[in-house]
Order: C-alpha cells, then structure tokens, then sequence
C-alpha cells in the first residue's frame, strides 16, 4: 500500500469521539477514510459499530431523471420540521473511462447545506457495477452513529441497486414517474418486488393515473405489507407529508412485526459476507500485485493448461496462513 | 397557465407573396453549364493547386463549429433565391427591415453602462453622450438584478461591481439628473425585477415632466433566457411570464413607444450556445411571449410592433450576418403565417447587438479592440437597429472611461469610415451569406420542432433542454481550444508572457455610503401608512389576477424599496429552484 | 490505487455566469477527479459546510460580477475558522491584477483568469490534492 501523502490525520479516537460530539468534519474525514480503503478504515468502523443501529436507514431507487435528488431534498425539510436530524448519502456513477464523476445530487439539496441537523455526502460508485459505492452502507454507519435518526440512500437508478439497496435499508423507496405520451410503461423486472413504498412522482408533468393502477395491480402484500403508492411533485411539495407518514408507518411496522430483526440480521450476513469478500480480494491483490506467480498463472490458464477455478484456488492456498 | 400551442402548419420554404422573378441560376441551361464548369475547375484547376500545396486543414469550421465549404457559388442558392431574399423593407425583411437603413439613419450607438452608484454612473451616461452615443443602456449590479436592496445581506460585497446599484426611485432619478429623458431611449438590462424598475423609470419621467407618450427605450425583461442561460431569476415560469404580459398590456396603453421586451439569444450564446442555438432558442422564447399575449386576451397587433430582439456579434462575421437575416425572416414568417399578425410592424424583427463578451481575452487585452472591430462589422452588415461595443479591458474589469471611448469611436468608424453603412444589406446575395441563411434557417426549425416534442419552451427549460444543449456546445468549443483546433491569440497561439496594463476601474467606499444613506433616507422620509397600504394592495394584486403595474407604481411612488417590492413578490409567486445540474 | 482527488467548484455570490464552472467541472472528471458543483448563489457558509462534509481537497471558486474580493476571502476566513484551512482555494473568473496579490495574501492559492488552459487548472488541482 502507498504510503499515505494527504494531509495528516488526527487519531481515529478522536474522529470517533468528534462524530459523536456532532463535529461535521469528523464524519467527512471519516467517511474519506472508509470510501479510500484506508488501513485505519476498519479501526474505525469497530469504534463505531457500538453506536449504530438506531437510524431509520431509507434507500431511494428508480430510473435516472425521475427526481429522486429533489425528493430527498424535500423529504430532509419535511422531516427536519419534525425535529428530526437527516444524513443522506447521494451515489453517482464513476466514468468508466476517466475514473472521474460529476457528483450532482447535493446541488438540489442547497437549503438544508448548513443546517446544523443535516449531513449530505455524495459518493461516486467508484468502479462498482451495482450502483452504489462499496462504501456507501459503511458512510450510513458513520451518520448512524453521529446521531442521525433518518438516514436516506440515493442510488444511481441504473444497473441493480435496486437489488442491492433493497437488501441493506430498512425501507426501500421505488420512485418512478409518469411517461409523458401514449407509450406503454413497462416497469423493470424486480422492482415490483423490492419496494416498501412506491412513489409516482412529477405527477405535475403527466398523467399518473394509468402507471399507479399499473402499480397496484402487480404490487402485492409482504409479510404482512402492503406498500403505499404515493403521488409526488416534489416543486410544489406535493405528498411530501403523505410521504414521510409511510416512511415512519414503515418503521413501526418492521419494529411491532418483529422483521426489523429479520432484516437486520440478513444485513449483518450482507456485511459480513461484503467483508469476507474484500478481505479475500485484498489478499488476493495483494499475492498478485506482488506478480510474478499471479503472471505464470494468468500464462497457465491462457495455455488452457489451467482453468481459472483452479488458478483461484492455488492463489488462496498461497494466500490462507498455513494451520499450525 | 397551459401554453397554446398554435399549429406550424404553414411552416415552408415560400418566402411569401413575391412572385418569383427568373434569377441569373433559375434558369436550367445556365446552371446545368456552371455545374459542368464548377466541375471541370475540382477536376483540373483545383486538383492541381491541392496537389502542390494541400489545405491547411481537413474540415475549417466557423466560431459555431459549423463546417464551410471551400468554394460558395450561384449553385448555393435556391431556385427561388430573388424571392427569398426580397428587398428590404417589405416581407420576409431578409436583407433589412428598413428600405433606407442606415442611408436613413445610422444604428443607435448604444453603450451598456453601469457601475458604482447613481450619481457614478450619471458621470459616465454625460461622458458617452458627450462623446456621441445615441442612445442609453442601463447595467445594474447584482443585488439589483435579483430585486435586492443594497443594504441587504444577500447583496454583501456585490454593490456597484458589475452595474448601477439601483433600489428606488430617487435611485433612478439619481441616475438620470440632467437627462432629457424625453430626448434620448433608455435601454435598460434587466429581468426579473423589470416591472419594477420599468416603473421606477417611469416615476422618474414623470417627476421630470415627461410624458409618458413621450418615452422610448426598452427593458429587456426576458425571463425565459434567464432559466436557460443567464440565471438571474427569481420566481418560477408561470408567475414571471405573468408579469412579462402584465407590461405588454400597461404599456401598449400608457407608454407606446416603449420596448417592454427585448428577447435575448446575446446570453444564450455567451453562455456556451452555437449561432443555431441563438437563433432557435432566441426565436423559440419570443413565440411563446407572443402566445401568452394571445392567451391573455391581447390582439397580437397590439402588442407585437413592440417585442424587439437582442442578439450577439460574435467572431464569425458571415455566420453572424446570416443568423441575422435568417432571424428576420423566420419572425416575419410566424408572426405572419402562424401568429396570424395583419400589420407589418408586427412581422418586423428589430433587434439591438452586442459583441461577444466572452471572446475577449486577458492575455494581450489591446486585441480586443480588433475583435470587437471584426465583430461589430458582422452587427452593421446584418442590419442591427442598435449596437453595443465592448471594451477591451472587459476581461478584467468594468470598462474604465479610456477603453470605452475606444469601443464607442469603433462604431462612429464603421459608420463613418469604412463604406458599409453607404448602402443597403450590402452581403445581400453573396453565395455563402444566402447559403448560410437558409442552413440557419433550417436548423432553427428542426429545434422548434424539438422543443415541440418536449411540450415547448417552459416544459423543456425544466427537463434541462437548453440548458444541457449549451452546457455540451461550451464543452466541445472548450475542448477544441484545448486541442488546439481552435486558435485564440494570444492565449493559445501568439502567446506573450507579459502583464497587461489596464487601468483599474473601483467601486468607492464613499460612494457605498452614499447609496446605503439615499435609502435610509427614502425609508425614513415616507409615509409609514401609504408605503403599507401600497404594498398591500400590490401583494392582493399578485395573488389575483389585476394587472400589477399600476400597484407597482403606486407602491413605488410611496418609496417602497425594490427589496421591498421583490420580497411581496416572492411571497406571492414563490422562488424558482434550478432543476438540474445542467 | 491512487487516491481519488475531490474537489469542490462553487459560484459564491449572486453572479449566475456558469458556463466557466461547469465547463472546469467537466475537466476535472475528465481528468479522473470527483467534483461536486455546488450550483448557483452560495453562500461564503454553503460553500465552507460543504467542503467540510464532503471532505474535499480542494475548492474552486468562481465569479465574474467583481465581488471575489469580500466572497473569496469569507471562505478563506470561515474555512480556517472551522479548523478546515488545509483545503487548498483557488479562484478564478473577472479578476483584475491588481487584486491578485491581495487575494494571494489571503489565502487564495492560485487566480485563474479567461483563458487559462484547462490542462493548467488540472495540473494544479492534482498538486493541490497531494501536497496539501
């Protein structure tokens, strides 16, 4: 690993201590620390893993142009005139040419940018094919733990997130809005079945009848729920309230039904699976980087004397420390 | 409020009542020869020049990206060409909206000034007249443009740099002491707060004694440009445009010489569009201010004679002459055809140019003379009705009084010394100039159709059309300056490693205070009771359907504060929020 | 993996001429860096908040209404308040020479004026990014 040439560091105890004193510069610093793979990344998430788990984690999808941003950013004043603090994490797509990004989202969140209740971080998926970052769950852990009751999601609306936000929020938000035309509107595979509550927005621009009775024809009860579909315009705060109602009826539910758990418990296996996976890829990169092997073996496999199953599993062997 | 869209069924080539007469290519024997000809000459005399000595570049492009061709000829233009073109003064207006033009009277030498305080810029309106301008162009700083008081925080470290910091009426009559405001048109650059500073205007001609009947001048007053590409909104789209009609209303009735819009493609451009885009986008928002005049009950008769453009002079002088012409003829054709607009000075597209501030360069700042020589020269050939120059230390700063001699004594030279202004459209018929007219043309119909199918101007301007359009058209010229594709003197090529010397121009702190104790005074001086009452009937007004002006104007008379007024506004109409990114 | 480079670009002030900002915002991603634009009328306080939470490198400011003297040196002032001063501020826009040593002075890393090369701006956000 390079070694680090940024700017120093204070201690990750006295990052961990500052976000629990409310302190905004901690929470970025430390949310920089995870999204960069820092070693001191997991020290940090082990100080703060205590002090989570009692933010309502929201995740927001739904196709790019649909609203999502101004929605969020509705949804944060909604929610801060009911006293309530809002971290929202805001997720957009790395070129996959120039590793860069335009981060767009806290453009449309200018209002709540110094309210001392509200922390807004955008991230970029930085290379990961989902639609959120690797690191964006662990950037929630961070606003969970500063103190944040509500923390919101934006994905990138494209590829899987809905799959994957869906298996790591508390209440998955399915934005869509109203086709403008006559054309048919076919809703994407598994959408209809990830969502907690579904949101036709824009309903200013078009006509939201015929998608919301498309909606509730295919939507069906869950373990016990039936999520709302709720008309939105977010520019004229339209449903807004309505909105934040079923978030909140949302959570009650997964608390009285007992699911909270359930759902928390297949995050944890998420995370610990997500956390297996990168420490076996970073000792996996960290055998092959060191390259000479990992050269004979890409050479061995390209030769088709060697399958890259195999190769893998040589590779592991080399990596696992030998039992004693 | 929905927006009409009026069918463009009658959209055609026919340039409309002229009969065609035969033209020296309309006949087909002498064109199928020259093309034979032109053939022969690729074939052999071109060939051979190419092959000892090949051309500097594969494709050469204009300012706009646009690639010409190497050679235009009489083949270049339509069978019907005599008939397209017409003669000035007459329908479609193509080579002029004038039969005279400038043989009559020269373009209004027009030179957007503004800075500091009232009493500051009146200095600098007395130096420009002194010096030959005909008429005034009213800048205003920040605070202003966005209907704040200068004492208010929001307009913290912004007063008088870009503009005259105007917050009330004795503000205006500040401005324009010793100003025969009967005598001379004001033009003045402002939009969201247009209504109000229209009526400080006012108020300040009839302190003066001037009537209203009497007052020429334009406010600029386009809001639909201000979502697109200049940015200096307040309300949303519905509320503004309200406001717009609400002025085409007051002053076709009390002030009929007035421009109460100029519908801008000046910003849309500097803002990053191509000449296409000025064009369509430009002509795109005036259709949509003429059919909100309709919607409101107005014939378009009454109103349209005084809908006047504003345009940029950008570097590509034949470009820029054709975008010109093309405008003229587009507005004469939907005004006529679609609009169905009977009196000829409704069809007439009258338009004021300013050169392109974003060409100026702060490297070698001298050259900027010359590039607003070459680009004022596109505004005269194309026949603007007034012009703006700009002066060659705008890269650094407001122009101080030496440069903007300069930029003024340009004008008064092309009008007296080079020979273009001695007869009419004297491009008319040039092969590449009638070849990139109808291309414009072209082009500009293929927007509006765009902008069409996005359900028209408002809907597009909040789905981010323009605005991403712009945003890609100032990327890709960015990049071909990085790539060298683009030559800029002096700062990619011709480079010089020297300090420029310009004089500095500054805001006084002195006359800071002046203006914050001119507006203590004004709220100090008035009458508590009438100022309330005003602004309340104003905000019941806002909130209904009545005209606004008039309450304006009783609110200003009883010294309410732009501030004042804007905040009534606000709470009326609401704020606009920017949708998008781009 | 080379760490990525975040930059702020910010409008401070009611200037609303973007076409500079957004264009630099493009080249900056262009050159593999995460830009968040923070849009149009921020406040000297937008604009510090910002940084902090996004945790950026660097920010850019940009104006050209002439009021860059008492809005870029607020952030310079408010970000050191708030024990930030490490982000490096560049500026940029319709600058006269005269201030530019004054802004220097300040605080303000670099003035970019029209016409600077974007490669230039590029160069220096990345020196920025590591040095600082």
């Amino acid at each position: 690993m390079p070694p680090r040439t940024r700017r120093a560091l204070p201690g990750i105890r006295d990052l961990v201590k500052g976000l629990r004193a409310g302190d905004k510069r901690a929470a970025g610093k430390l949310i920089s620390l995870i999204e960069d793979d820092e070693p001191e990344a997991t020290e940090a998430l082990a100080a703060l893993h205590p002090f989570t788990g009692k933010a309502h984690i929201v995740g927001f999808t739904g196709p790019p142009g649909v609203g999502k941003s101004s929605l969020i950013s509705r949804l944060v004043r909604e929610f801060r005139e009911r006293g309530k603090r809002v971290g929202v994490v805001a997720v957009d797509p790395t070129s996959p040419y120039t590793g860069g990004a335009v981060l767009g989202d806290r453009i449309r969140m200018t209002e709540s940018g110094t309210d001392p209740g509200v922390f807004i971080r955008s991230m970029a998926t930085r290379g990961h094919a989902g639609g959120l970052a690797l690191a964006t769950f662990e950037a929630v852990a961070v606003l969970d733990a500063m103190g944040m009751d509500l923390v919101f999601v934006e994905t990138v609306g494209a590829g899987q997130s809905e799959v994957e936000i869906a298996s790591r929020a508390h209440t998955t938000v399915v934005v869509q809005m109203p086709l403008t035309g006559d054309a048919v509107q076919v809703l994407k595979a598994g959408i209809l079945e990830i969502g907690d509550v579904y949101v036709v927005n824009k309903v200013d621009l078009g006509d939201p009848e015929s998608l919301i009775a498309n909606l509730s024809f295919q939507i069906a009860a869950r373990d016990g729920w039936t999520p709302p579909i709720l008309k939105t315009s977010a520019p004229e705060g339209l449903g807004l309230p309505e909105l934040a109602d079923a978030l909140l009826r949302h959570r009650d539910f997964l608390e009285t039904s007992g699911l909270l758990r359930t759902r928390e418990l297949s995050r944890a296996r998420e995370e610990i699976l997500e956390n297996a996976r990168r420490l076996l890829a970073r000792q996996v990169r960290d055998l092959t980087s060191a390259g000479k092997r990992f050269e004979a073996l890409a050479g061995r496999v390209v030769d088709r004397a060697m399958d890259p199953h195999a190769a893998a599993v040589a590779i592991l062997r080399d990596a696992t420390p030998k039992r004693r | 409020m929905s927006s009409v869209r009026r069918g463009r069924a009658q959209r055609s080539n026919r340039p409309g009542d002229l009969k065609p007469p035969v033209n020296g290519m309309g006949d087909g024997d002498a064109r199928r020869e020259f093309e034979e000809r032109l053939r022969v000459w690729e074939f052999t005399t071109l060939r051979d020049a190419l092959a000892r000595h090949p051309e500097r570049r594969e494709t050469f492009v204009t300012t706009s990206s646009r690639p010409v061709k190497r050679l235009y000829t009489p083949l270049d233009l339509p069978e019907d060409a005599a008939a397209r073109i017409g003669v000035p003064g007459e329908f479609p207006y193509t080579r002029g909206i004038h039969p005279t033009m400038y043989r009559g009277r020269p373009w209004t030498m027009r030179m957007f000034a503004g800075y500091g305080s009232a009493e500051d810029t009146n200095e600098r309106f007395k130096y420009l007249i002194a010096h030959g301008e005909t008429g005034l162009s009213v800048a205003f700083d920040m605070p202003t443009l966005y209907g704040y008081d200068t004492d208010d925080a929001e307009a913290k470290g912004e007063f008088g740099t870009c503009g005259v910091a105007v917050s009330s009426l004795q503000d205006m009559e500040t401005l324009f002491d010793g100003i025969d405001v009967g005598a001379i048109s004001t033009s003045m650059t402002i939009n969201s707060p247009a209504a109000i500073i229209w009526g400080m205007y006012l108020g300040m001609a009839e302190s003066k004694g001037v009537p209203w009947s009497d007052l020429r001048g334009t406010i600029q007053n386009d809001i639909l440009k201000e979502y697109q590409a200049q940015k200096e909104w307040i309300f949303p789209p519905e509320p503004s445009m309200r406001l717009v009609v609400d002025t085409f209303e007051f002053g076709s009735r009390h002030v009929p010489k007035w421009n109460t819009i100029s519908i801008s493609g000046y910003h849309i451009r500097e803002a990053g569009a191509t000449a296409a885009q000025e064009l369509a986008f430009t002509l795109a928002n005036g259709m949509e201010y003429v059919r909100w005049g309709i919607d409101r009950g107005l014939k378009v008769d009454d109103f349209a004679p005084r809908l006047s453009f504003f345009f940029n002079a950008h570097n590509d002088l034949l470009e820029e002459v054709a975008k010109y012409r093309a405008a003229r003829r587009i507005w004469a054709r939907e005004m006529r055809d679609t609009f169905g607009a009977r009196s000829p000075r409704s069809w007439v597209l009258r338009f004021h140019a300013q050169t392109a501030g974003v060409s100026l360069t702060a490297q070698q700042p001298e050259m900027n003379i010359v590039r607003t020589t070459v680009q004022a020269l596109a505004a005269v050939l194309g026949g603007a009705q007034s012009l703006h120059t700009n002066s060659y230390d705008e890269a650094y700063q407001v122009p101080n009084e030496k440069a903007v001699r300069i930029a003024l004594r340009t004008q008064q030279i092309l009008a007296h010394e080079s020979g273009v202004a001695t007869t009419v459209d004297p491009l008319g018929g040039a092969y590449m100039v009638e070849a990139l007219t109808d291309e414009l043309e072209e082009e500009a119909y293929a927007y509006f159709d765009r902008i069409a199918q996005l359900g028209g101007v408002i809907p597009a301007i909040r789905k981010g059309f323009f605005q991403q359009e712009i945003a890609n058209s100032a990327y890709r010229y960015q990049r071909e300056i990085e790539d060298r594709e683009r030559t800029i003197v002096g700062v990619n090529d011709f480079v010089v490693d020297e300090q420029p010397e310009v004089e500095p121009l500054r805001v006084t702190e002195a006359s800071y205070r002046a203006q914050l104790a001119r507006l203590r005074r004004t709220r100090k001086m008035r009458d508590a009771r009438r100022h309330e009452r005003a602004l309340d009937r104003l905000r019941k007004a806002c909130e209904g359907d009545d005209n606004t002006m008039p309450l304006v104007l009783e609110a200003i008379k009883a010294k309410a504060t732009l501030g004042e007024l804007c905040d009534v506004m606000r709470e009326a109409f609401g704020v606009w929020e920017e949708p998008l990114l781009y | 993996m080379p760490k990525k480079i975040r930059v702020l670009i910010a409008k401070p002030g009611l200037d609303g001429h973007d076409r500079g900002a957004k264009v630099i915002a493009r080249a900056l991603r262009d050159a593999g860096m995460e830009v968040i634009y923070t849009g149009l009328r921020q406040t000297p306080e937008d604009i510090v908040e910002a940084a902090i939470q996004e945790d950026v490198d660097a920010i850019g400011l940009s104006c050209l209404s002439g009021a860059h003297m008492a809005l870029f040196l607020d952030v310079v002032k408010l970000l050191r308040k708030r024990k930030a001063g490490d982000i490096v501020v560049a500026g940029g826009g319709i600058i006269p020479e005269e201030d530019v040593p004054r802004l220097k002075k300040a605080g303000i890393k670099a003035v970019f004026g029209p016409g600077t090369p974007l490669g230039e701006i590029v160069a220096f956000f990345e020196k920025a990014a590591k040095g600082a």
